[in-house]
């Protein structure tokens, strides 16, 4: 068994309750913090840790921590970002339901650091069964001093709200959200100036992931040190990873980073293995966003070393072999998967998820999901294939926000790698738009 | 036309809209929008205009503020619905578990196509995109509830209890 970070209590019987939590040494990084610890000593001990973004970007958090303005007189807000809607990812909406606590203990020692007073977790309405979940665990802290006036007699105040979303990808982008709980659309903002400047009501302002803020206890109670020894590199700590698809056992894992991508898959502590039966044709890495690649590039690098489950190990090879970890949502395809209609599918999402603002994306995101569609249904031609490359091209970093990036890259990487695939499906359009049937010329691991 | 006599929250609604409208700093109180128009639509299923106006009434903003909000996101309904909304998720992960064949089937058990709310009032019929749910699925959402690892038995089995 690797280290348990985030998960190591999920399974205890009322985990969710105030009272379990706490028995189980919870909170004691509250009391660590607003006791012995100045903010700047939590924001030194997190950026010390090396943890990374987890809900895709990836970038250190006591850097972006550390950016944050703090012209006098000025609220200054975190919101945390429990807007998951990334295909492929659900860990946000695992580790919310059913351990509730480790995120509102995070979110008062980074309140602490960061001198907010009042912080907000946005999450997507659709979740709000997990919302209630997350208002009950507020409740009970609050009742036992941890929240609200003068934690723990440190003299520090927070107040944390819970506010639900409509129903928006879009609103995972940082600045998108900050508009959305204005109480706007949810259209990104030009940056500069960054939230850490101008966020939140136009003050200073950080955006954190929930798996993010779920670390900070862990990393208080044992040190940025002690966090920073677990995983490899740059990668350090563990990822929670939400595997689906075509694998034996679907679910979330937390993995120490490093983690060879073949004890992932194949090791029955994680996904156990490619469905019974079944061969491995392509995955997904890091949520819908990231380039798919076969299942071959998945396992190993062009250089034929072993892949790890890490930010670097990952994206060895760039775009051309490698891929990205994202926010860790892996999905798994077997032979029985269509990539050409699992591309369209996927485009579909990104058209109708754009916000509109802005043209290449508004535009591009309904042209690829157009022309893809009629390839799938047997109405395609060969000069679409080169089309589809074009238009992504043409999005790709043409956009404020990177929802263009994330609509282009899926469909640059599928025709990369599986290009013979959309060109069966053009010249044999009867066999192809018959149900169930696949282009059995892809390689299988 | 709407009555908009009658578009009124609840007694404990409205303390629970007043109290969320506190929350924010002074000034602010638009922050408070995405969170009525949810209580709203519990109360008076969809974003009728009246409905609409009246949440604009409540923040003090224009009513266009409230229409270009509603009509930006997925979950507020736009047009009448059916007593319970099936939001189906037609999404990559939720496909490759079968999805498109159980949500044809549930067309067929509901004899309506996506879009259609049933003659009798009961169900209305919607794709959504992702749920977050995708090591769970098929899946769907009604109101609140994730009905998870579907297949045709279990959706038969839930439109039928809800039938009841």
């Amino acid at each position: 068994m690797s280290i348990k970070i985030l998960t190591e209590h999920c399974n205890t019987p009322g985990i969710e309750t105030f009272e379990v939590y706490r028995q189980k040494g919870g909170y004691a990084a509250v009391e660590k913090a607003v006791k012995k610890m100045t903010p700047d000593e939590v924001i030194e001990e997190v950026k010390k840790s090396g943890v990374r973004g987890r809900g895709g970007a990836g970038f250190p958090m006591g850097m972006k921590w550390s950016f944050l303005a703090k012209p006098e007189g000025v609220p200054r807000y975190l919101v945390c970002n429990a807007d998951e809607s990334e295909p492929g990812t659900f860990k946000d909406h695992y580790l919310m339901k059913t351990i509730p606590h480790l995120l509102i203990e995070g979110m008062i020692i980074s309140s602490y650091a960061l001198g907010a007073n009042k912080s907000f977790i946005y999450v997507r309405g659709e979740l709000m069964y997990v919302i209630h979940i997350l208002e009950k665990a507020i409740e009970e802290a609050k009742a036992a001093g941890f929240l609200g006036k003068n934690i723990l007699g440190s003299g520090y105040d927070l107040e944390l709200i819970i506010q639900p979303g409509g129903g928006a990808y879009i609103c995972g982008e940082e600045t998108a959200l900050l508009e959305s709980l204005e109480g706007k659309r949810g259209n990104p903002r030009n940056k500069p100036p960054f939230p850490a400047v101008k966020g939140l009501y136009q003050s200073p302002t950080v955006v954190n992931n929930v798996e993010s803020i779920a670390t900070v206890s862990w990393i208080i109670n044992n040190g940025g040190d002690a966090y920073a020894a677990v995983g490899v590199g740059k990668s350090t700590g563990t990822k929670l990873i939400s595997a689906s698809g075509h694998i034996n056992k679907p679910g979330v894992y937390e993995i120490e980073l490093g983690l060879s991508c073949d004890e992932f898959l194949n090791s029955d502590e994680y996904c156990g293995g490619v469905r019974t039966g079944h061969r491995l044709k392509a995955v997904v890495a890091g949520g819908s966003s990231v380039p798919i690649v076969p299942g071959e590039l998945f396992l190993k690098n062009s250089n034929g070393e072993d892949r790890l489950m890490s930010y670097e190990s990952l994206s060895d090879g760039g775009f051309v072999s490698g891929t990205m970890l994202g926010s860790g949502g892996f999905i798994a395809f077997d032979e029985t998967a269509c990539i050409v209609r699992n591309t369209w599918n996927f485009s579909r999402f990104y058209e109708h998820e754009s916000c509109g603002q802005c043209s290449p994306c508004r535009e591009g995101t309904g042209w690829m999901q157009k022309v893809l569609n009629r390839i799938e249904h047997g109405k395609g031609s060969m000069s679409d294939i080169d089309l589809l490359v074009d238009v992504a091209k043409k999005i790709e970093g043409n956009t404020i926000c990177p929802l263009g990036d994330a609509a282009a890259w899926p469909v640059a990487s599928a025709i990369r790698h599986f290009r013979d695939e959309f060109e069966w499906h053009i010249q044999h359009p009867l066999e192809a738009t018959k149900a169930g049937a696949v282009y059995m010329g892809a390689v299988l691991v | 036309m709407t009555d908009n006599n009658n578009i009124v929250f609840t007694p404990q609604r409205l303390a629970k809209v007043q109290e969320m409208i506190a929350r924010y700093p002074e000034g602010k109180q638009k922050s408070a929008l995405l969170p009525i128009l949810h209580i709203a639509q519990e109360q008076f299923a969809w974003m009728s205009q009246g409905v609409m106006d009246y949440v604009a009434s409540l923040l003090h903003i224009m009513p266009v503020e409230v229409y270009e909000v509603a009509s930006f996101y997925t979950m507020y309904h736009l047009e009448p619905v059916g007593k319970h909304v099936i939001e189906y998720c037609r999404t990559g992960p939720c496909v490759l578990m079968g999805g498109e064949e159980v949500f044809d089937h549930l067309q067929q058990k509901l004899g309506i196509k996506k879009g259609e709310t049933t003659s009798d009032g009961l169900f209305t019929l919607k794709e959504v995109e992702c749920l977050a749910a995708c090591g769970w699925g098929p899946c769907f959402q009604i109101r609140e509830k994730y009905y998870m690892h579907l297949n045709n038995q279990k959706v038969d089995e839930i439109i039928e209890e809800l039938s009841k």
